[in-house]
């Protein structure tokens, strides 16, 4: 079974003469444990894409399937929950952290864990734990702002992992960082779709930090040009 | 978690400081409700002491405080003689402005019958007014200490006791003297003045051909008593003997046409609807700006607040956070807010409030209701914040 399924999606923003074909007839499959690059320049609709996969943009043709459960079939399946969908399967890492400034690094991933219905104290021991593994035990008290640009994209990371998503979104996760800092995130990546089996799908335009995806989807003019 | 704890703790600085403000502000509003039942208990403050069932005062007016009423002081017999009226005492008021250690001084003068009522209804220094004359006892807002001594008029009073928080309707403390005291600085003239009436009436007699010597110099007499007389009062106050019938008692002294008895719940009317009325609508008026005032306030530090935290709402809204999560933080805070500014507003006016120059009363009631309404605003306000961030698109969580 695959973790993600997308079915010729169409996304067109506006109406009559003023109507914008963002993605057209897209389709594509990851596997759970895969790490799947979209790569495009600005404006080619590899986001709208990445949106529509991850319930924040509906399609307005196509279908999506998502760890077996189709939440998207020309619009959004009737009577889904969209937000619970997003809190159980998906997780997300942004080009910038968006960690939330007035939590610490600790109650950054709790909070993820928390508003998915776990108690405190297991919420605090699991994202210790996932804190611990990403080499950031000895900030978990520590405030966004005070953690640096990598240590601050990995705390997003285990955010996005918390609560075991079958499908991690990263949209331009290295963006604002280093290009070595950017290369330990997609090596990181990598190493955590194959350990948690979550597909990953990583929107970028910068071809120098695709190295090491299992495939890479060519996104030009809203259409899926290719594979790699 | 609670976030909007989080992020008060995080913000705390910017949030103190917030509800600092807002607070003085409902210290102001809280101020504003106290000075207005403290003109109400200032207004009455006399009249209750007092513990009259009938005002008798001047026909016509609507003495003895928010009209002149002067009344010769030997009614009090008549009065005292009027069936179902157990004990009648004269009472004199005045306001007095003297310079005093090279400022104005100014206070409320009661003159009252030593062996009447209308006196200071509690002594708590020194004692009463024992002597006749030249003795007084002063209310506590004179800041007057015992043995202290003042000259009014041709003579000096020494404080022999100190009584409660006396005022007159118009805020100024109280003091008391003997009736013959308070109508001599009232009334008598000084020597001067005296001379000249005299001799102003002895022309005017002179120039009247048709009297004999003997006569003018009766007359003149006559004249001069009546006018250099002080037994004149501004009131006679009378309590009701048991199961006495007020109306009757009313109606009977006003048959006389010559005075009117007002009862003790239509000098409350007077005192607190007529001469203050315009004082607490214009007080009540404040208090409703200053509501508003601290409405808007609310909702302008909620909204940028709010503004200031779209890309975090998103965010929640992105890794799924319910609506109730967003609400929660919102409402809470301006909640919080609230509260801790109302704490600190109390705070401020419970250490202040003994320290305005005019009364002001802090009842618990006009408090109970304030914390409701503010709990109200924070609530209202907080719906401009909690709008715009349900509006919020997760999709707002994405980009640089």
């Amino acid at each position: 079974m695959y973790a993600v399924e997308v079915e010729r999606l169409t996304k067109i923003y506006g109406h009559g003469e003023t109507a914008v074909t963002a993605i057209a007839d897209a389709s594509l499959q990851v596997k759970p444990g895969e790490l799947v690059a979209i790569l495009g320049p600005s404006g080619s609709g590899k986001t709208t894409l990445l949106t529509s996969i991850g319930l924040i943009n509906e399609p307005t043709r196509g279908r999506v399937i998502l760890d077996g459960t189709t939440i998207a079939d020309d619009g959004w399946r009737k009577g889904l929950d969209l937000k619970r969908v997003r809190r159980e399967k998906i997780g997300f890492i942004f080009q910038a952290h968006n960690l939330i400034p007035f939590l610490t690094a600790l109650e950054n991933v709790m909070v993820a864990l928390e508003i998915n219905g776990m108690a405190r104290r297991e919420a605090r021991a699991r994202a210790t734990e996932l804190l611990e593994a990403l080499n950031l035990g000895h900030r978990l008290e520590t405030y966004p702002a005070f953690l640096s640009g990598g240590e601050a994209q990995r705390v997003a990371i285990a955010r996005a992992l918390a609560n075991r998503p079958k499908v991690i979104l990263a949209d331009e996760p290295t963006a604002a960082l280093d290009t070595e800092n950017g290369k330990n995130v997609m090596a990181l990546l990598k190493k955590l779709a194959v350990e948690h089996r979550s597909a990953i799908l990583v929107v970028t335009h910068d071809h120098r930090m695709v190295e090491g995806f299992d495939r890479i989807f060519d996104v030009r003019d809203g259409r899926i040009m290719g594979e790699r | 978690m609670n976030l909007a704890v989080r992020d008060i703790r995080y913000h705390r600085g910017r949030f103190i400081l917030t509800s600092v403000g807002l607070g003085l502000l409902l210290g102001v509003v809280m101020s504003m409700g106290g000075i207005y039942r403290g003109l109400f208990a200032d207004a009455l403050s006399i009249s209750h002491a007092t513990r009259a069932d009938l005002w008798v005062v001047q026909q016509e007016t609507s003495g003895p405080f928010a009209a002149i009423s002067r009344i010769p002081e030997d009614i009090r017999y008549r009065i005292a003689a009027v069936p179902g009226v157990a004990e009648a005492s004269p009472l004199s008021f005045q306001t007095v402005q003297i310079e005093r250690r090279g400022k104005p001084f100014r206070f409320f003068l009661v003159g009252y019958d030593l062996n009447g009522f209308g006196g200071p209804p509690t002594i708590i220094a020194g004692r009463g007014i024992r002597q006749k004359h030249y003795e007084m006892v002063v209310a506590q807002g004179m800041k007057m200490g015992l043995g202290e001594k003042i000259r009014l008029g041709l003579h000096d009073y020494t404080v022999v006791g100190i009584t409660g928080k006396m005022v007159s309707s118009s805020g100024d403390p109280a003091a008391y003297v003997g009736l013959a005291d308070a109508q001599e600085i009232q009334f008598k003239s000084n020597n001067d003045a005296i001379r000249n009436q005299r001799e102003r009436i002895a022309a005017r007699l002179a120039g009247l051909p048709t009297l004999s010597p003997p006569q003018t110099k009766l007359l003149r007499q006559n004249i001069t008593a009546l006018t250099e007389s002080t037994h004149t009062v501004n009131t006679v106050v009378a309590r009701l003997a048991p199961g006495a019938n007020l109306q009757e008692v009313q109606e009977r002294i006003g048959r006389w046409n010559h005075f009117r008895a007002i009862s003790d719940g239509e000098q409350t009317e007077i005192l607190t609807k007529g001469m203050i009325e315009k004082a607490r609508m214009q007080l009540g008026l404040f208090r409703i700006i200053l509501l508003v005032i601290s409405a808007v306030i609310i909702s302008l530090i909620i909204y940028t607040s709010t503004i200031d935290k779209i890309r975090t709402i998103a965010t929640l809204k992105l890794i799924g956070a319910r609506n109730r999560v967003i609400v929660g933080l919102i409402l809470q805070q301006s909640l919080l807010m609230g509260v801790i500014a109302y704490a600190i507003g109390y705070g401020v006016i419970s250490l202040t409030y003994d320290r305005f120059p005019r009364r002001v009363e802090l009842v618990a009631s006009d408090l109970q209701s304030l914390f409701v309404i503010v709990i109200g605003i924070c609530t209202v306000s907080s719906f401009v914040g909690i709008r715009k961030a349900l509006k919020v698109e997760p999709a707002e969580a994405l980009g640089g």
